[in-house]
């Protein structure tokens, strides 16, 4: 699956423009995901395609609107050396994957073929002949990731009405 | 080993001895927060997991600010989203157009913040309410979501750095330059998964709304979260707003600190960032001069009354620059009816400037303020990321309430220090 790259600090108004939240329905927020960073992302993104950024991916506002616009273009994950604190609770309370492997980050080139196997964390660039692995989440994130999201995993514990 | 403020706060409502950093818990909540945004998706998940019960209708807030009053059909459709579960649900702190200000402005104005208490909200400036020594955090409308149904939210504990604050602020200095300072230092994510402690005999000086500026901005240094101490400037401020029990925390002697970051208040100059990230920062005189198109002053970062005051004190008997907008937003109803009482709003009016009912409107590109290809704007906001205030080749540089005053007349960046 092909690679999208990006430097630092991509911030969730380039990831979905404010202008566009007054529709957040998946298929609007998909239509306008990374407008202002890569106008033509959109246009050619595939299912499985890969996101790989810099460090501080998704700084910025809370809009969870940012993970459910890229996780909406069928985006397989985003690989980055580091993730703001809120987009990362967004994507794992959404049960959208995020790779955190810095080695990678760098590595991985625009283009590149990469596939990432969540079970053991590993990720190939079948481009370059290269592999990285990534560290495992806590268990307690595991556990929300598996449920496929934050509140199925609550509604599984009985602990809301 | 001794915890951090922070920390403290976190391992009461987790009900725990004792917590240390990286360790994941579960706190109670004693605030949720949404807005017209962040709300309605909210909804949309709480309905589709099945919930049909809030944890506390007493708990919960829902400030319709960002787009409002409307700025379209769609923002209409997602307030009245929100106005009907708000209904439903019997919510009690549900602030709708009339009642609403800029919820960070707001929430602690109404008394729905109070030292020691966990609070999250569905937008990144949530952690304004650390000025009271509050927990405070942003989070997604999914974790809203989870807080509204169960009144208790995971969370890493996170470690901290600890800000020193020396000396007094000087004339035309303020929160804002103290924060833009801190975040030119460490980085916009020199702060990423951890606390900023304020701390220091400068601490003392600092009015709550500087201290509101402060901790509002922590999230754009990457912070979760940004506090203050507990002093008796703090219990002025809540006293005859807050009347339930709460308790002030503060960190142990022995409390570990990743790093230390010492700011000067004495010497410290009316500082700006320049686009298109907050960390972009120079002090005011490097780049007096820079022509601008717009000047915005408000926000939950700059909306409050002394903000106002500031930038009037300046704009008094004088006209804004011919070929420059200025917008100004009292973040609540309680600050435009003060403003009116001290005559900052016939200053602004006189000065040229629009005066707009409470709304964050301009700071996200929402409405109120739109800036078209190539324009340039002094802010008072928080953010100046690319296409932040309207068109992607627009440009904002975030300055303090007198630097923006003081810009608008000058029609370009400059220095309130000088006679403009």
């Amino acid at each position: 699956m092909k690679v999208y790259k990006y430097g630092a600090n991509v911030d969730t108004d380039v990831i979905i423009p404010a202008r566009h939240l007054n529709d957040p329905s998946p298929a609007a927020l998909a239509s306008h995901c990374m407008e202002d960073l890569d106008a033509a992302f959109a246009s050619t993104v595939e299912a499985g395609d890969i996101i790989v950024a810099g460090p501080n991916f998704g700084c910025g506002s809370s809009r969870e609107h940012a993970p459910l616009a890229i996780k909406s273009c069928g985006v397989k994950c985003v690989i980055a050396p580091s993730f703001a604190r809120i987009f990362y609770r967004n994507a794992i309370n959404i049960g959208f994957p995020i790779v955190e492997c810095p080695q990678a980050a760098e590595e991985i080139q625009a283009g590149d073929q990469v596939d990432v196997d969540f079970a053991t964390g590993t990720i190939t660039d079948s481009t370059q002949g290269k592999t990285w692995q990534a560290a495992p989440f806590p268990a307690f994130i595991e556990g929300i990731i598996q449920s496929g999201g934050l509140l199925n995993s609550l509604k599984a514990r009985g602990v809301a009405k | 080993m001794g915890m951090t403020m922070t920390q403290k706060i976190l391992a009461k409502a987790a009900g725990l001895e004792s917590v240390e950093a990286g360790q994941l818990i579960e706190a109670r909540l004693d605030l949720v927060l949404g807005n017209d945004i962040t709300t309605p998706v909210a909804i949309t998940e709480f309905e589709k997991a099945g919930f049909t019960q809030v944890f506390d209708r007493d708990r919960i807030a829902i400030v319709l600010d960002h787009y409002t009053p409307c700025k379209d059909i769609k923002s209409a459709q997602l307030c009245k989203q929100a106005r009907e579960f708000a209904q439903k649900h019997n919510i009690t702190h549900f602030f709708d157009v009339g009642q609403m200000g800029v919820e960070h402005a707001l929430l602690p104005e109404k008394g729905l913040c109070a030292p020691g208490e966990v609070i999250i909200g569905a937008d990144s400036h949530t952690c304004t309410y650390g000025a009271l020594g509050a927990f405070s955090t942003g989070v997604g409308s999914t974790d809203m979501a989870a807080g509204m149904a169960t009144g208790l939210l995971w969370f890493k504990v996170p470690s901290a750095i600890k800000v020193t604050l020396k000396g007094k602020l000087q004339p035309y200095v303020s929160g804002k330059d103290v924060i833009l300072h801190l975040i030119g230092q460490i980085g916009v994510d020199g702060a990423l998964y951890q606390s900023l402690e304020f701390a220091g005999e400068g601490v003392a000086s600092l009015s709550m709304d500087d201290r509101f500026t402060i901790s509002n901005m922590a999230i754009e240094a990457g912070g979760k979260n940004g506090i203050f101490p507990v002093d008796e400037k703090t219990m002025e401020y809540i006293n005859g707003r807050v009347s339930r029990p709460c308790e002030a925390f503060s960190a142990d002697p022995d409390a570990v600190y990743t790093r230390e970051a010492v700011i000067d208040l004495d010497t410290l100059e009316p500082t700006v960032a320049l686009p298109h990230l907050p960390e972009n920062t120079k002090t005011v005189r490097e780049v007096a001069g820079l022509p601008i198109n717009q000047v915005v002053i408000g926000s939950c970062t700059n909306g409050r009354i002394s903000d106002l005051r500031a930038a009037a004190a300046i704009l008094k008997g004088k006209k804004i620059a011919p070929g420059v907008r200025c917008v100004v937003i009292p973040a609540t109803q309680e600050i435009v009816l003060q403003a009116m009482k001290e005559g900052l709003i016939e200053t602004f009016i006189q000065a040229g400037a629009a005066v707009s009912t409470p709304t964050c409107g301009p700071c996200l590109g929402g409405h109120m303020g739109v800036m078209a290809e190539g324009e340039r704007a002094v802010s008072t906001t928080n953010r100046n990321f690319v296409g932040r205030m309207g068109h992607v080749t627009s440009e904002i540089i975030l300055a303090s309430p007198a630097v923006a005053a003081a810009s608008a007349v000058a029609g370009c960046v400059a220095d309130p220090r000088n006679d403009c």
